[in-house]
C-alpha cells in the first residue's frame, strides 16, 4: 500500500500520512458501512485520494520542496493490481540505492518494506532511537533532495542493483541482536523478515538465479536456528550443534532451489554460498562434510568476490581435504593482509591448524591472539579450553 | 528536470593536461545532450597552488581543505533525476580522481547591469 501511494508521492514520509489517514477512515467508515469486498483495494485506493489531495494543495502553495511532480499525478489511473507487486520492487530498489549508505539501505528496508517500528530497529541493532530516527530522515532527505527515482533500475544497471538488494537481505539476516532479557529488549525477528522479503523477490523476480540462491541461503539459515543459541542465549559452534534438530523441510527447499539455480546457469556468489550451506547441511557430522566440493565451490566464490574471508574459508576448507600443512601457508598469508587486521578467525584458524600439526607453542601464542579480539563468551570458552587442552599435551 | 553540480577531483601533477582529455572535455556538452541532458555552465580552475584561503581573520596560501584529490573544475547539469545525473557525471573525462555529483538548491547567473 505503502508503495502504491508512493508511486503518486514520490515523498515516502508523505506517502506514509496518506497510508496512516487512510486506516483511520477506514475505521470510521467499516464500523458504519461493514468491511468492503475488497478492503485492500479500499484502504489502497484511499491512500492514493490523500495523496492526491496532498501533491493538488503543494502545487497551490507553489511550494519548492522538490518533489517530483510528474503528469500522472494529475489524474487516478484505475488501480492496476498487476502494478502493485512492481511498487514493492521499486520501494525496495529505492530503498537500496548506492547513492544510501549501508546502514541506512538496511533501516530503511525495515521500516518501508517490512513496515518494522524504528523503536524495534534500534534494539535490533542495538543503536538509541533518536539515533535510528535521525538515520532515516537523513535517508529520506536525501532521496527527495537529490531526486533518487522512485524506479525499478534498467537492464544494464540491474545485476549490480539487484546485487546491492541481496547482500541487504542477507545483512539483515546476519545480524545478531541481543538475547532477550526478562521481558525490556524487543526482539525483532530479521531472519523471518529477510525470509519475506527474499521470497517476495522471488515471487517477483521469478527468473532470477540470485534471487533463488539467496533465497536457498537463507533457508538454511532458518533450517538451523534454533541449534545455533543454547538455552542461554550462547552461541553454539557448527560442530557441536544437534543436526537432528535441523529442520530438513527447510534444508530440502534450499537444495531444490540452488540445483535450479546452478542449472540454469552459471551461479553468483549467493549461489554459490547457498550450496555451500547446504552441503554442510546435509552432512550428517562435520567429519562426514564433502570437503572436496566445499574447496570448489569456494574457488568459484572466490574469482567472483575475492574477499579476503572467503580466501580464508576456502583455507580451511583445504585443511579438511589436504590437511593442515597444506593450508597453513595460505592463512600465514592472509594473516599479514591488512583487510583482515582484527578479523579473529584468521588466528583461530592459524592456531587450529598449528595444533593439528603438533605445533604446541606456535598454537598457544596464536590462540592467545585469538582470544585477545573475541568478545564472544560462547567462543572465547572455546579458545581457552583449546589452550588449556595444549599445555595437558 | 533538476540541476546537479559536478565537482572534479584529479590528482595534481606538474604535467600539463593529456591532450585527448583535454579533448574529451570540449565534447563533453555534446554528449551530455545527446544522453538528454544539458550543461548549463561549466567552470576550469587554475590548481589548488594559485588558491588563496579566508577563514575569519586569516588569510592562507593554498585551497581551503588539503586534499590528495584537488578540486579542478565545476560544471552544472540539468538531469531528470539522480540516476540520470550520475550517468551523465560518468562521462567526465578524469585522469586520476572522481567527481562528486551534488543536487543544487539553485543556479543563478545574475545580469549584467
Amino acid at each position: 500500500m505503502l508503495a502504491a501511494t508512493a508511486r503518486v508521492t514520490r515523498d515516502l514520509d508523505v506517502a506514509e500520512e496518506c497510508v496512516q489517514d487512510a486506516y483511520v477512515a477506514a475505521l470510521g467508515a467499516w464500523s458504519r458501512d461493514g468491511v468492503p469486498d475488497r478492503p485492500g483495494a479500499w484502504l489502497t485506493t484511499a491512500a492514493r485520494r490523500n495523496a492526491l489531495n496532498v501533491m493538488r494543495r503543494a502545487r497551490t502553495l507553489q511550494s519548492k520542496l522538490p518533489l517530483l511532480m510528474g503528469p500522472e499525478a494529475d489524474e487516478m489511473p484505475d488501480l492496476d493490481q498487476d502494478a502493485i507487486p512492481d511498487d514493492r520492487l521499486r520501494l525496495v530498489f529505492t530503498c537500496c540505492h548506492p547513492a544510501l549508505a549501508r546502514d541506512a539501505q538496511i533501516a530503511l528496508t525495515l521500516r518501508l518494506v517490512c513496515g518494522v517500528a524504528t523503536g524495534d530497529i534500534a534494539s535490533a541493532f542495538l543503536v538509541p532511537e533518536p539515533t535510528m530516527a535521525a538515520r532515516l530522515t537523513r535517508a529520506k532527505k536525501k532521496i527527495a533532495a537529490a531526486r533518487i527515482p522512485y524506479t525499478v533500475p534498467e537492464a544494464a544497471e540491474l545485476p549490480a542493483r539487484l546485487d546491492a538488494v541481496l547482500t541487504v537481505i542477507h545483512l539483515l539476516a546476519t545480524t545478531g541482536h541481543t538475547a532477550p532479557s526478562g521481558d525490556e529488549l524487543v526482539r525483532v525477528d530479521l531472519l523471518d523478515r529477510a525470509l519475506d522479503l527474499a521470497r517476495m523477490l522471488t515471487a517477483l523476480l521469478p527468473d532470477d538465479r540470485e534471487v533463488r540462491g539467496l533465497l536457498a541461503l537463507l533457508l538454511v539459515h532458518q533450517a538451523r536456528r534454533t541449534t545455533r543459541t543454547d538455552a542461554e542465549g550462547r552461541l553454539v559452534l557448527l560442530e557441536d550443534q544437534d543436526r537432528s534438530s535441523w529442520d530438513r523441510g527447510a534444508i530440502a527447499e534450499a537444495h531444490r532451489l540452488v540445483d535450479a539455480a546452478l542449472r540454469a546457469g552459471p551461479p553468483g556468489r549467493f549461489t554459490l554460498q547457498a550450496a555451500i550451506a547446504a552441503l554442510h547441511a546435509q552432512a550428517p557430522s562435520t567429519a562426514e562434510t564433502d570437503w572436496r566440493q566445499i574447496v570448489t565451490l569456494y574457488g568459484e566464490l572466490l574469482a567472483r568476490w575475492p574477499s579476503p574471508v572467503v580466501a580464508l574459508n576456502r583455507a580451511i576448507a583445504v585443511s579438511m581435504v589436504d590437511g593442515p600443512a597444506a593450508a597453513l601457508p595460505e592463512v600465514e598469508a592472509l594473516a599479514r593482509d591488512e583487510r583482515l587486521a582484527g578479523y579473529r578467525y584468521v588466528p583461530a584458524a592459524r592456531a587450529d591448524m598449528l595444533r593439528r600439526l603438533g605445533r604446541h607453542d606456535d598454537a598457544a601464542a596464536a590462540y592467545r591472539e585469538a582470544l585477545a579480539l573475541t568478545a564472544n563468551r560462547a567462543e572465547r570458552e572455546f579458545l581457552e579450553a583449546r589452550l588449556a587442552q595444549l599445555a595437558v599435551d | 528536470m533538476a540541476q546537479y553540480a559536478v565537482l572534479i577531483f584529479e590528482r595534481e601533477t606538474a604535467d600539463e593536461m593529456p591532450a585527448e582529455v583535454l579533448d574529451a572535455h570540449g565534447r563533453l556538452p555534446e554528449r551530455i545532450a545527446e544522453a538528454g541532458g544539458r550543461i548549463v555552465a561549466g567552470m576550469a580552475l587554475e590548481q589548488s597552488g594559485t588558491a588563496t584561503a579566508i577563514r575569519g581573520d586569516l588569510v592562507t596560501d593554498g585551497p581551503f581543505i588539503e586534499s590528495k584529490e584537488a578540486l579542478a573544475g565545476v560544471f552544472v547539469i540539468e538531469a531528470r533525476d539522480l540516476d540520470h545525473a550520475l550517468q551523465l557525471a560518468r562521462m567526465t573525462p578524469i585522469v586520476e580522481g572522481g567527481v562528486e555529483v551534488r543536487p543544487l538548491i539553485g543556479f543563478d547567473v545574475p545580469e549584467a547591469a
